[in-house]
């Protein structure tokens, strides 16, 4: 015979979406904005103190501005970006059908510029690059994010992954190392976190500036002394995208302050 | 070579148990050398350890404290520790001092040398070893 334990550990294995040994489940998910003290977290909550809403509004000027040989700007397209930009970030890395291959917030917006508005690619980390992500990404604060839904990416979902998990550089140290099985230590002073990506581009009192998610990366890498990829490599991408289905279901904060 | 020990340059050591009995270099560490080592964040220990360093202001909490090492431990067993600590724990996050093989994608800066010198380690563990109380 069969017991109802037995039936309900079938029912759990069979409906509970594939959480692997060591993540972390979705009840248990915190933003970094968690870990903060309470001075950061205000500048954050108040838009009027957190300097991301420079960019933000920078951003603003931006879209409404015409640009490249088409003459066209954001809003020529895509309108009041209230609407038509409210929820893309939270599901950002996406499948792009042409490239056949995920594509950043970042980048999709390059590929508006190449294709669009024929205007030459923002570099990485640029002002404007920055601040246009920013503006886009603002307009999703407070939504779910749903990242990594799209059956195509299910192979760059697994190589980002294969990318968290794996050992690195001379300190030889994987990302799951820290940020899965010892957020809520320090690392010296520093509080170590969850690595969700909610806030991105953030505002990072470290670095003075707003900054992507792939420079947090670049970063985190450096500090194992590994070889970090290049800003758009396929690898980051990957990771990037990883990152945000982990994320799920956590809020949208752009732009966030760390410390 | 300018830029440091490569694979062939790393002293050879033996294991012996949980040791390696013999010192890396000819000469025993100096452990005043060894605390300013294990002080100094570049040499990363005191990112994930804490110790009776009372003048170091931000100090990690992912490892044991290092109060009393000295009492546990002889300075055969911290040179394993320090050359390769994943002999005690294949799974340890503790990086291995002395060792420059099967790594992946190690920094250009960094490639092919130790983390540490086969001096550096003598000096930690002179002063590890001081850590009685
Ligand atoms: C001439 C029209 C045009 C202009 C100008 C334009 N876009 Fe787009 N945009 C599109 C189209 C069409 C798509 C759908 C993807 C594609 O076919 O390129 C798109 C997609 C997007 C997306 C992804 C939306 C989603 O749901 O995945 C974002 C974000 C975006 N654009 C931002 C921008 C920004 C920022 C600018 C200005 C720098 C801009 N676009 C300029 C036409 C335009
Ligand atoms: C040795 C520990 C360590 C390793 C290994 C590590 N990180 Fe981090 N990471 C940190 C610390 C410390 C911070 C800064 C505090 C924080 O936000 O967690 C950080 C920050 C982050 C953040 C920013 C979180 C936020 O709220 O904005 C992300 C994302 C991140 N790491 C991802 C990664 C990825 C991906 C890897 C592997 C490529 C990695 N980290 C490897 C220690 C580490
Ligand atoms: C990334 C984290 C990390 C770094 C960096 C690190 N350790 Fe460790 N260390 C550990 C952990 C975790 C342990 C606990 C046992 C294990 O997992 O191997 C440990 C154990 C030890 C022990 C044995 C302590 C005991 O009582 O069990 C000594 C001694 C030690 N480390 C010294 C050092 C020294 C000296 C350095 C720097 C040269 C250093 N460690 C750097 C993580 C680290």
């Amino acid at each position: 015979m069969i017991s109802w334990r037995a039936i309900a550990a079938a029912t759990l294995l069979a409906a509970a979406p594939a959480l692997v040994a060591g993540e972390i489940p979705s009840d248990a998910r915190r933003s970094g904005y968690t870990f903060m003290g309470p001075d950061t977290r205000a500048m954050q909550d108040d838009d009027t103190a957190n300097p991301g809403m420079l960019f933000v509004l920078d951003g603003e000027a931006l879209w409404a501005k015409k640009t490249g040989s088409a003459e066209k700007a954001c809003a020529d397209c895509h309108g009041d970006a209230r609407g038509s930009m409210k929820g893309v970030a939270a599901r950002y890395p996406a499948f792009d059908k042409a490239l056949a291959r995920p594509v950043t917030l970042d980048q999709r917006i390059n590929l508006c510029r190449a294709n669009h508005q024929q205007a030459s690619p923002l570099p990485y980390e640029s002002r404007d690059l920055l601040a246009l992500s920013a503006f886009v990404a603002h307009q999703s604060r407070g939504v779910a994010i749903t990242a990594g839904d799209d059956p195509e990416l299910k192979p760059f979902l697994a190589q980002g992954r294969d990318l968290f998990m794996q050992r690195e550089g001379q300190l030889n140290l994987a990302c799951t190392n820290c940020h899965d099985d010892n957020f809520d230590r320090r690392l010296a002073g520093a509080p170590i976190t969850q690595a969700q990506p909610t806030g991105y581009p953030l505002y990072r009192l470290e670095w003075q500036t707003l900054g992507s998610l792939e420079r947090r990366l670049r970063s985190c890498m450096s500090g194992v002394r590994a070889q970090a990829y290049d800003y758009g490599a396929p690898e980051l991408v990957a990771l990037e995208l990883y990152l945000m289905s982990r994320a799920r279901g956590l809020p949208m904060e752009t732009p966030a302050v760390r410390p | 070579l300018a830029c440091g020990a490569r694979a062939d340059e790393l002293v050879p050591y033996k294991i012996i148990g949980d040791t390696i009995p013999q010192s890396l270099t000819d000469s025993p560490g100096d452990p005043a050398r060894g605390r300013a080592l294990v002080l100094a964040r570049t040499t990363t220990c005191i990112l994930c350890h804490s110790g009776p360093f009372p003048e170091v202001r931000f100090q990690g909490d992912l490892a044991p404290d290092l109060k009393g090492t000295g009492n546990w431990w002889s300075a055969g067993q911290l040179r394993l520790r320090l050359v390769d600590a994943s002999r005690f724990n294949p799974k340890t996050i503790m990086p291995s001092y002395y060792r420059n093989d099967g790594l992946v994608r190690v920094g250009r800066n960094f490639a092919d040398k130790p983390i540490l010198s086969a001096a550096e380690i003598e000096d930690i563990v002179a002063f590890l070893a001081t850590l009685r109380d």
